[in-house]
């Protein structure tokens, strides 16, 4: 909770209404030869549905560590993190796959496009994997692909993409399933200012016109900018946790 | 079946690496099946030229009588007994009678096997007919490669010598009625062929016969005393040892193809486990299991087979087919040590090909998973990152 917010209602799930993820005293070490490293040193966080919020902070502070214990992609050390729902600690392989195929979009840095597929079978992929029909697909895949203005790159391959038109490939993928949660893992660091903004800009239009909660992993000062909350992570504790008003371009 | 079409998009995204992994597997294939087409037509081109010279539907051998032992002839024959006389009389058995002799060819001596038998009969595919139809008094009748050895020709007389019941030799000058091209050399090498009653009556054995062969078809062979009855499958147990002997060879061979390319997919996996473990990370992310990511490189490996299995038709089927219609020459001649025509038909039945079909698709899969046992152990923020496998 940040500091000044009205006292929560907690849900059935054990979430405060409205609240999509919760983290409570989230530790996560690595065994680095013959050491261990404590990546996370209990985090304790909780973020609304419909957030557009960053963790930052500097490389090693643990952003990307608890943005993929958010995503089910990692299990904590100790402590425990509910994420729609959830306990990611408690849930079976299976059933954090079916969290991630249903309700949890990913962005990475490298764009992370299949590449053998073009750009529409891409963004279909999600939708494969949930055995939507065929017209449903088609429809979802092409919505997705407009909203991220490359409805006319539909058939190119990830080869013959720009970087900026690769990670709008991967925004289509990871919000065509109309996902409660996308988690982007420093989504703009491969790429030109402009192309910063055009993505940004797109991200910011899914999260306003869809209600999808964005959580960003980053350091690059022109995503900062376009963040409502930034939450700063140094030596894998919270070191601040504050509201913002945006300053990014079209905000 | 999702996963089925992502592996199809998979492979078919891959392109000429696909493509080339399918090729080096249908060469297998083909030549699997090949092998295999070749030693099924080799086996049943020999068995079928000794059932028709030679073996018919079985024997009845005379108690004493060991093919693998010539001292024994002397006391190998016997009356005909009557149940057998009588399948003779219907035509549906062929008594023969074996004595040892020696013909005298350019006045050398060969030992050979007389064997006398009914001029008319129907139940082997001697031309024993020219036997009769001759006003010599000992017509006889060889084989190619005997009178190639001899030198001997239509028309040519050769002294021939034998011993007789009482153990006395006799000789006569035989003339030679006819030669037989047959690709069975136990009829033909070192066996002079003449009519049964002459033969009986020189030999002093009047009614007497050594093997009785009976006609193919027929059921219930009678039990008869002091006559042993063997099957077809026993006659042809040697031949068949025989040919067994020679898919040995082969079975290396094919064995070593197969190898390599399962090598080829082996290692295309583990390149591609390795390659691809950025998207790994990536299907987990988006809501794969392992077990399903797992599953879904297996398929794709085990595809290659099928596309093997669609090339080997393509370019394997008519190979095939004007193979088994048209056959090819053997080279090598008698060297095979069976019967034996001059051109080899192979043979490529339904069995063959769906089982070869089926065994280059199982063991594909299997090797196509093996590599992929790596991806149980990835993590998959560390194959986001690139690291791991």
């Amino acid at each position: 909770m940040r500091k000044g917010e009205s006292e929560p209602v907690k849900n059935g799930s054990g979430l405060e209404d409205g609240m999509v993820i919760s983290t409570d005293k989230l530790v996560r070490t690595f065994h680095v030869g013959r050491s261990e490293l404590m990546a996370l040193k209990e985090v304790s966080l909780q973020f609304r549905r419909g957030e557009f919020a960053g963790l930052v902070g500097p490389s090693g502070s643990g952003k990307t560590t608890l943005l993929n214990i958010i995503g089910t992609l990692d299990t904590p050390t100790s402590g425990s993190a509910t994420v729609l729902g959830k306990r990611v600690e408690k849930l079976s392989p299976r059933q954090a796959a079916s969290l991630r195929s249903r309700q949890i979009g990913f962005i990475f840095q490298t764009f992370n496009l299949l590449p053998v597929y073009t750009a529409y079978e891409n963004v279909e992929f999600p939708l494969l994997l949930l055995g939507l029909s065929p017209a449903e697909r088609r429809k979802k895949v092409t919505d997705a692909l407009e909203w991220v203005g490359l409805g006319d790159r539909a058939k190119s391959k990830p080869t013959q993409l720009s970087g900026g038109e690769s990670q709008r490939v991967a925004i289509a993928r990871a919000v065509v399933k109309r996902p409660e949660l996308v988690l982007a893992d420093e989504p703009t660091a491969n790429l030109d200012a402009e192309n910063s903004h055009k993505i940004l800009n797109t991200m910011v239009g899914l999260n306003r016109d869809l209600g999808t909660t964005f959580i960003f992993a980053t350091h690059d000062e022109k995503v900062i900018r376009y963040l409502r909350r930034k939450v700063t992570l140094v030596d894998g504790r919270v070191a601040a946790d504050v509201a913002q008003t945006p300053t990014g371009a079209g905000q | 079946m999702t996963t089925l079409r992502l592996a199809i998009r998979n492979l078919r995204g891959a392109g000429i690496r696909t493509w080339l992994n399918a090729i080096a597997l249908s060469f297998a294939f083909v030549a699997i099946i090949f092998g295999q087409g070749m030693l099924q037509g080799m086996n049943k081109q020999a068995e079928d030229a000794s059932t028709a010279f030679e073996f018919a539907g079985g024997q009845y051998w005379q108690k004493n009588y060991d093919p693998y032992d010539p001292l024994t002839l002397e006391d190998a024959h016997a009356s005909v007994p009557a149940a057998l006389e009588s399948l003779a009389a219907a035509g549906r058995a062929a008594p023969i009678l074996v004595v040892a002799g020696s013909i005298y060819p350019q006045g050398r001596i060969k030992p050979v096997m007389l064997k006398g038998i009914d001029p008319g009969q129907k139940i082997l595919a001697l031309p024993t007919a020219a036997l009769g139809d001759t006003a010599e008094e000992l017509p006889i009748l060889i084989g190619s490669r005997t009178a190639a050895s001899t030198g001997l020709a239509v028309g040519d007389q050769v002294t021939v010598q034998w011993r007789d019941a009482d153990g006395a030799f006799d000789a006569r000058d035989g003339r030679v009625v006819e030669i037989m091209n047959t690709s069975v050399g136990t009829v033909d090498l070192g066996q002079v062929w003449v009519p049964l009653g002459t033969l009986r009556r020189l030999a002093g054995m009047p009614g007497e016969a050594t093997i009785v062969t009976v006609a193919k078809g027929l059921r219930n062979a009678p039990t008869v005393d002091g006559w042993s009855f063997r099957t077809p499958a026993y006659l042809l147990s040697d031949l068949r040892q025989m040919v067994q002997s020679k898919t040995v060879g082969q079975s290396i061979m094919f064995g070593v193809l197969f190898l390599l390319a399962m090598l080829a997919i082996f290692d295309t996996q583990v390149l591609s486990v390795f390659r691809r473990r950025r998207e790994i990370g990536m299907l987990v992310a988006l809501g794969m299991t392992r077990a399903q990511v797992i599953v879904l490189f297996t398929l794709e490996g085990a595809l290659h087979s099928i596309l093997a299995a669609v090339l080997g038709v393509v370019y394997g089927g008519p190979f095939f087919y004007l193979l088994a219609r048209h056959g090819f020459s053997l080279p090598g001649g008698d060297s095979w040590g069976f019967s034996m025509g001059d051109r080899l038909y192979p043979t490529f039945t339904a069995g063959l090909i769906l089982g070869t079909t089926v065994l280059v698709f199982l063991v594909t899969t299997f090797v196509s998973w093996l590599p992929t046992r790596r991806i149980a152990k990835l993590k998959p923020t560390d194959a986001l990152a690139g690291r791991g496998a």
